[in-house]
């Protein structure tokens, strides 16, 4: 459910960047450990961007999987959610995974 | 193909100054509208990004605007030497019990005042009032959770004393809050014996955010299916570091932890 504010917040901050020009895509990363589901937001994208100079573009999402280092014997890990342990017994910290960001944007501006 | 624009190298016409060893480019394009447009500049990477589209890189961080007001929050609290803490948890797992028991306990030793979110009603934020304490309702409507602007225009409306104690209520609601700073100290999430011991690892990220976990309605645990040892085993699986207190809001079991908990952190 959340997902339809942050969608909202990606247009704004995309409004914002393209200073009134089309804007034919954006590039999402999100991470699978994000709690952010990227369907959901694929799904409110077109929505939010009715009327507006994202209407229309390209959403493409990155999903970014879940990575982790074992405190104790450093070996990394695959994650899947958001917790877990080593073999080893050692506790995790997350590398990659969280990740909420507007990598990049495409404009459009047609010079004649 | 061009390193500058990326365009194509065919029917391009290519005029390199010599003397100033500005590269010309001249060349022709069809819009996607059938328009054919030729046209020559110098200003290549600009105008040629005109035509095929302009990449930004942003690298934005989508919660930024969020994170940033809480920061703003966080230093308001600080200043003020104000304790703020989070209160999550799913619908009905006894926030506003355990927080009326809170402040009527606490009454003359912590000034609490109360920060209540909502999506609908100010039934809580009545409740709550009843103990004589400052309260503000923030109703969300469709919104799932409170963000770190609610509480910033919540905290003009609520004005809270210094050295006191805010309480947010958030939004009963296990997913999204636990995604929003909203500059506060700590969060806290609140878990009733009412609901399955799994919910830890059902809503990690919740379980993750949080410094502690509160287990009320303990005094229910005879008329119902729930192993508090799962469920402190699966709330430390996703968080090591959290602590954990089992009270009953009703009977008073178990209160006295908290209550410490809150005179340490003040």
């Amino acid at each position: 459910m959340h997902e339809l504010g942050i969608t909202q917040n990606i247009v704004a901050i995309v409004i914002e960047h393209a200073k009134g020009s089309k804007v034919q895509r954006v590039v999402l990363e999100i991470g699978q450990l994000s709690a952010i589901m990227p369907d959901a937001i694929q799904f409110c994208f077109d929505i939010c961007t009715q009327s507006t100079a994202l209407e229309g573009a390209i959403l493409e999402i990155r999903e970014i999987p879940g990575l982790a280092r074992c405190r104790q014997c450093n070996t990394e890990i695959s994650l899947d959610k958001p917790f877990g342990i080593c073999k080893c017994g050692g506790r995790l910290d997350l590398i990659t995974g969280e990740e909420l960001k507007i990598k990049e944007i495409e404009i459009e501006e047609l010079c004649v | 193909m061009c390193v500058t624009c990326g365009c194509s190298d065919e029917d391009e016409t290519k005029i390199t100054n010599l003397e100033t060893g500005e590269v010309e480019h001249h060349h022709t394009h069809t819009l996607a509208d059938g328009t054919v447009v030729t046209h020559s500049h110098s200003e290549t990477s600009q105008i040629h990004a005109k035509v095929h589209g302009t990449t930004i890189s942003l690298e934005q961080d989508i919660l930024a605007k969020n994170n940033l007001i809480a920061a703003q929050n966080r230093g308001w609290f600080k200043g003020r030497n104000i304790l703020a803490l989070n209160l999550m948890s799913s619908p009905g797992a006894g926030k506003t019990t355990l927080l009326t028991r809170t402040i009527n306990d606490l009454k003359h030793q912590l000034s609490i005042s109360v920060i209540e979110g909502d999506q609908e009603t100010a039934n809580d934020a009545q409740k709550i009032k009843e103990t004589g304490c400052k309260v503000v309702q923030i109703n969300t409507g469709t919104g799932c959770h409170l963000d770190a602007s609610m509480i910033d225009r919540g905290l003009q409306q609520l004005n809270p004393p210094l050295n006191s104690v805010v309480m947010i209520e958030n939004v009963g609601n296990l997913v999204c809050p636990a995604l929003f700073d909203l500059g506060e100290q700590a969060k806290v999430v609140i878990l009733s014996v009412t609901e399955g011991e799994d919910k830890p690892i059902k809503y990690p990220h919740m379980f993750r955010a949080s410094e502690m976990m509160i287990l009320t309605k303990v005094d229910l645990l005879p008329y119902v299916e729930f192993d508090v040892q799962k469920c402190i085993q699966y709330a430390q699986q996703v968080n090591p570091q959290i602590q954990i207190f089992q009270v009953s809001a009703t009977t008073g079991i178990g209160l006295e932890k908290w209550y410490a908990w809150l005179n340490n952190k003040v």
